[in-house]
């Protein structure tokens, strides 16, 4: 029985493991810790995909909220903050999709979506 | 009149095609390769310290002498054990390969050293994890071509297998 159970502590006791995290410092100004959350907010975590580095534990998302928080506590505006992460990881890593004149529709479709919506109501009510 | 009818069938057709798009892309890979912007950049300025008995590692060390290799790495990551071989490889053919050692203890990355052999000429420490995003790295491990200017000129994504020790040669041969 205490064999077993040493074998089992054996098994248990991870022989390879990545060092936790430190834990998260908010920067003591409040107003630039807002800023700080904001741009986390919409930036997407690497090797968790589809979260934002705010809601997300993975280390790598850890270190990138370091980051901003750093650049945010240094006087950068959150549009700067940002254009630093999509030079590194292009737009893919900004759940904030660039205005350009390619992604002209994507910000036009709520409007035209709306048009079509409003053609579509004003037709039955003159019926 | 028949022809009016038939319109209201258009958003159902529509919202049939996007559910057929969506079942379509259900057994995609939810992860893809996220590639390094950072290729063609110089890196900015950096100066890790060194781990393991290796001296550390600063942009200016990887500044003048040449292309050079620089791996970054992890003793809790197994790629990273997987490719060692194939640095040695690299290293044996000339190389020169500097290592960053990320998220990891000290004494770890010595044990891991111990295992696996130890090709790098110079180890910087990235506790922090912070040196991924100079590079524009994703994970664990990636290996970089940098020239002579401190230019980043090739990523390379996960482990190297036996297949890419031709390939880095000549990226390395290509940066001079």
């Amino acid at each position: 029985m205490k064999a077993f159970a040493i074998a089992l502590l054996l098994i248990a006791s991870p022989v390879l493991a990545e060092p936790p995290t430190p834990p998260d410092v908010p920067l003591s100004n409040p107003v630039q810790e807002q800023r700080a959350k904001a741009v986390m907010a919409e930036l997407r975590c690497l090797t968790c995909q589809n979260q934002s580095i705010a809601d997300s534990n993975a280390a790598q998302a850890q270190a990138m909220r370091m980051e901003v928080r750093e650049r945010i506590a240094a006087g950068e505006e959150p549009e700067a903050v940002r254009a630093f992460f999509v030079e590194r990881y292009g737009d893919w890593v900004s759940f904030v999709p660039p205005a350009r004149e390619d992604t002209a529709l994507l910000w036009a479709a709520p409007l035209l979506f709306l048009g079509i919506g409003v053609a579509l109501v004003a037709r039955r009510f003159r019926r | 009149m028949k022809g009016k009818r038939l319109i209201w069938l258009l958003p159902l057709l529509l919202f049939a095609g996007l559910v057929a798009l969506m079942a379509n892309h259900l057994g995609a890979p939810q992860q893809q390769v996220i590639k390094s912007h950072m290729v063609g950049k110089p890196l900015a300025e950096f100066a890790l310290e060194g781990v393991a008995g290796a001296p550390g590692l600063a942009l200016v060390d990887l500044k003048g002498g040449g292309p050079v290799l620089v791996n970054i790495f992890a003793s809790w990551c197994l790629p990273c054990a997987v490719e060692a071989p194939q640095l040695q490889a690299l290293k044996d053919r000339g190389a020169t390969i500097h290592g960053i050692a990320l998220r990891d203890e000290p004494a770890d990355v010595a044990g891991f050293l111990a295992r696996h052999g130890n090709p790098f000429t110079r180890i910087g420490q990235d506790p922090g994890g912070r040196m991924m995003l100079a590079f524009g790295a994703s994970g664990v491990p990636e290996t970089y071509v940098v020239d002579a200017q401190g230019v980043i000129r090739y990523q390379h994504l996960g482990e190297i297998r036996a297949e890419h020790v031709d390939l880095l040669m000549a990226e390395l041969e290509k940066a001079k």
